[in-house]
């Protein structure tokens, strides 16, 4: 193993730690997902002093990079609106994501659902 | 003041704990062997010279090899002398990155990635003429006018212009260390660093 990627899994395990003892019995590992799964991720939002978690749950567009640097994208409609919004996948600042639905697509990245109606999305998806 | 050398690894990022991507180079720095302490009486200035790097013991022609046979230590590739590093060390001791901590601001050197022969809009960041203005036709990335007739009837000195770019000793201050990790002789530099990967950095505390 070379040594840039050994800082990153070294990186990324101190993130993971750092969760487990944040965590506590809650800990979940980080599932297996793919763009289509409709997943929720649960964001830890800080305001001021206080905590809170955030649901975000929609559709994944795309996932990216690799190692420490891996993103994803989730789009949900919300009040009629589109909504996207890009996670680094080990961000300290999500606590969980599930896998709500496993979908069934033919593309890496599913950038034609964005012009799409809810309907047929569905349609699309399953 | 400390200072080391290193080879430049690569880049990656680090998380914070409230969630802040940081991006950041992983710098392999030292051990450096001292190979020799220069003084005011002895040499005329104070500097230390530190060593770095493997090699093959027969690309060390033989005046070097006497040279670290004094200091008692194996060859190495690279020797620098650092002026301003304190000289409470003597020859043969090792240098290693424990000197450096967490939050130090540090200066790396090092010899950017070469270019080659590029022109003024990305050597000098000129805006480019538009298409057909000062002087030149239908070339949009030419730098217009150099300058005026018959007085001066030369260029000036020193007019930027076209050339070989990149290559060069850089150095770049108030760089940040995220990390060190000791065992591993590496260090965690916050951004970026001058050079390509593999290539030698200086490293000093500011």
């Amino acid at each position: 193993m070379n040594t840039l990627d050994l800082v990153e899994t070294m990186s990324i395990e101190r993130v993971i730690e750092a969760k487990k003892v944040k965590e506590g019995d809650n800990y979940n590992e980080i599932p297996d997902f793919k763009p289509g799964d409709t997943i929720n991720v649960a964001v830890r939002v800080v305001e001021g002093d206080k905590e809170r978690i955030q649901n975000f749950k929609g559709i994944v567009l795309k996932r990216r990079g690799s190692g420490i640097n891996q993103t994803f994208l989730v789009r949900k409609i919300s009040n009629g609106v589109g909504v996207e919004r890009n996670f680094p996948l080990y961000s300290p600042l999500i606590q969980s994501i599930t896998v709500v639905k496993k979908g069934r697509v033919r593309r890496a990245k599913l950038y034609y659902l964005r012009g799409m109606s809810e309907k047929k999305i569905r349609q699309k998806i399953n | 003041m400390s200072a080391i050398l290193g080879r430049k690894i690569g880049m990656t990022s680090i998380f914070t704990e409230d969630g802040v991507q940081i991006p950041c180079t992983v710098i392999e720095a030292g051990p450096c062997p001292v190979i020799q302490v220069k003084t005011v009486d002895n040499d005329g200035y104070n500097a230390v010279q530190l060593g770095f790097g493997e090699i093959k013991p027969k690309l060390v022609n033989k005046p070097l090899k006497g040279h670290f046979k004094k200091a008692k230590v194996n060859p190495t590739r690279y020797i620098r002398e650092f002026r301003s590093m304190h000289l409470d060390v003597k020859p043969g001791d090792l240098v290693t990155v424990e000197q450096f901590s967490k939050g130090d601001k540090i200066k790396i050197t090092g010899k950017s990635k070469g270019r080659g022969f590029q022109g003024v809009v990305k050597r000098h960041h000129f805006g480019g003429v538009g298409m057909t203005t000062h002087g030149q036709s239908d070339r949009p990335r030419a730098p217009g006018s150099i300058g005026s007739s018959s007085y001066p009837s030369r260029v000036f000195k020193g007019l930027r212009m076209a050339g070989r770019m990149g290559g060069k000793r850089t150095t770049v201050r108030n760089l940040t260390i995220i990390d060190i990790l000791p065992d591993r002789n590496l260090m965690l530099v916050k951004g970026s660093v001058p050079g390509a990967i593999n290539s030698l950095l200086e490293i000093t505390k500011q």
